[in-house]
């Protein structure tokens, strides 16, 4: 009996601090947990995976994309209690818009001609490009062209491991689902290096767990315009959107963003960064 | 539609989705088989062995296995079977699916032989033939005319789940769905397209299902 209650007791205990930490975690991220809500309820879109971007820990959501959706939001009228966040997973981001499930999606998505026929985009935000994650005692490889004959992961149809295969056949290439394999592979060292946006790798090389093990090797060999995707056709929304990027650039938002979520990965973004957001059609 | 066609080699996603199913279909039903046998061997330790067996490749996801053949045996342990990625990734993903299945297909066949009266059994061991003798010459003929039904379903399940070795990077069909989704936007009739190309590949294996499921009936 006296045993069981002990046992509930810290169990109470143990539930407490959890809720504490959770607590402490959110006064973290800033004046978010301040901020009232307005009732003007906001729908954004955005990955739930991708550490530095979009990453979402418990109830915690973080990253890159996160701090220029929920400034943005702010500039719509939406504080950061208003704003529900909406795994888009890249398959089904233009769907999400066009059947209204979402109302913007900030979620590593680049601006191309094909995505243009389905969506709008506000933006680009962030310019990023094609990059290579090594180790970091690595040595010998230095951009694209010393990865003949070497070991390369990527995700399965995503752009990057596309541009590889077509561009270096002598590669050989490794596909999984989602990066994070392709960082298990990296650190576990059956492949040489992974590939995809430069942004991405910095979001994984900043994580602790990998800080001072891996680094980007800093030579971008495409060009990626992150845009912020909306519904076809909103022009009134897209200016909105465009002046909100205009508006988080000038006033060093921007910057700051940049510095905490990619500082730790010692990664600087690449020229033509901060970029001049295209007006809106 | 005709233009993604022309630019991305669906044809060839789909032979290898059929190399997948094939191979590992036949992978899948010498296992199930043997580990059946087990299953009902009369020794204590080889029924141990089969039944583990079940229950460890039932009850793991079809996803995790997978990602263990290659991050795990391949990376960790360094089992490559090929030096080549994607090969390596394909003969992976024919291991694996076939294990997964094999355990399914024990089971339809275990069905199969519960389903061929005991005095079958006895009747044979009485006239004389040895335990692997009424195995083959009695029991499992019954049992695999017993078990068509559910072996098909678990065929049909198998042809399904080559997709998901697109999480290890074999080029199928999904990997390539995967591919176009990235570049030309999600859409509802190429996925639809995507799923006609697997009613045309199980519906022919079910309608033959039933026609020998039928015919080769244990008329008792």
């Amino acid at each position: 009996m006296n045993a069981r209650r002990m046992g509930a007791a810290g169990a109470a205990v143990l539930i407490a601090l959890g809720l504490a930490a959770c607590g402490s975690s959110s006064d973290g991220s800033g004046d978010a947990a301040a901020e009232k809500a307005t009732g003007k309820k906001i729908k954004i879109g955005t990955k739930f995976d991708q550490p530095g971007l979009g990453l979402k820990k418990g109830t915690e959501m973080s990253g890159f994309d996160i701090d220029v959706a929920t400034y943005v939001a702010k500039e719509l009228g939406s504080n950061a209690p208003d704003i529900e966040w909406v795994q888009a997973v890249s398959a089904q981001r233009e769907t999400l818009l066009s059947s209204g499930q979402v109302d913007m999606i900030v979620a590593t998505y680049s601006i191309t001609d094909k995505r243009k026929e389905q969506v709008a985009f506000a933006g680009p935000y962030f310019i990023a490009g094609q990059d290579l994650l090594v180790r970091a005692d690595e040595k010998d490889i230095t951009g694209p062209e010393s990865m003949v004959g070497k070991k390369l992961c990527s995700v399965k149809g995503s752009t990057p491991a596309q541009k590889v295969a077509d561009k270096y056949p002598g590669v050989n290439l490794q596909e999984f689902a989602t990066y994070s394999e392709c960082v298990a592979g990296l650190v576990s060292k059956a492949v040489d290096a992974v590939t995809t946006d430069d942004t991405i790798l910095a979001g994984f090389a900043a994580q602790d767990q990998f800080k001072g093990k891996l680094k980007v090797v800093g030579k971008t060999f495409s060009e990626e315009n992150y845009g912020i995707g909306l519904k076809k056709g909103d022009t009134e929304m897209c200016q909105k959107v465009t002046d909100a990027i205009n508006k988080m650039i000038k006033d060093g938002a921007w910057q700051k963003a940049v510095d905490k979520n990619f500082g730790p990965a010692n990664y600087k973004p690449s020229t033509g960064n901060p970029p001049t957001p295209a007006a809106c059609s | 539609m005709g233009e993604i066609f022309a630019n991305y080699d669906i044809v060839g996603a789909v032979w290898k989705t059929i190399q997948l199913a094939v191979l590992s279909a036949i992978g899948a039903t010498v296992i199930g088989t043997i580990v059946a046998v087990l299953r009902v061997s009369p020794v204590p330790v080889l029924r141990g062995i089969g039944t583990t067996f079940v229950n460890t490749f039932r009850n793991t996801p079809l996803t995790v296995l997978m990602i263990m053949s290659v991050l795990g045996f391949s990376f960790l342990l360094g089992l490559q079977i090929r030096e080549d990625f994607a090969d390596n990734a394909f003969w992976w993903a024919v291991i694996m699916l076939s294990l997964y299945h094999a355990a399914f297909v024990c089971e339809a066949l275990r069905s199969g032989i519960n389903t061929v009266p005991a005095g079958q059994a006895e009747a044979a061991r009485s006239i004389g033939l040895t335990f692997k003798q009424s195995l083959l010459e009695v029991i499992l003929p019954q049992s695999f005319r017993g078990a068509i039904a559910p072996l098909v379903s678990t065929y049909i399940a198998l042809i399904k789940n080559t997709t998901v070795a697109a999480v290890i990077g074999v080029a199928e069909s999904a990997g390539i769905l995967a591919t176009i989704t990235e570049n030309e936007g999600g859409s509802l009739p190429l996925f639809l397209v995507f799923a006609l190309i697997f009613v045309v590949l199980t519906l022919p294996l079910g309608v033959l299902g039933t026609n020998l499921s039928r015919k080769l009936a244990v008329k008792r």
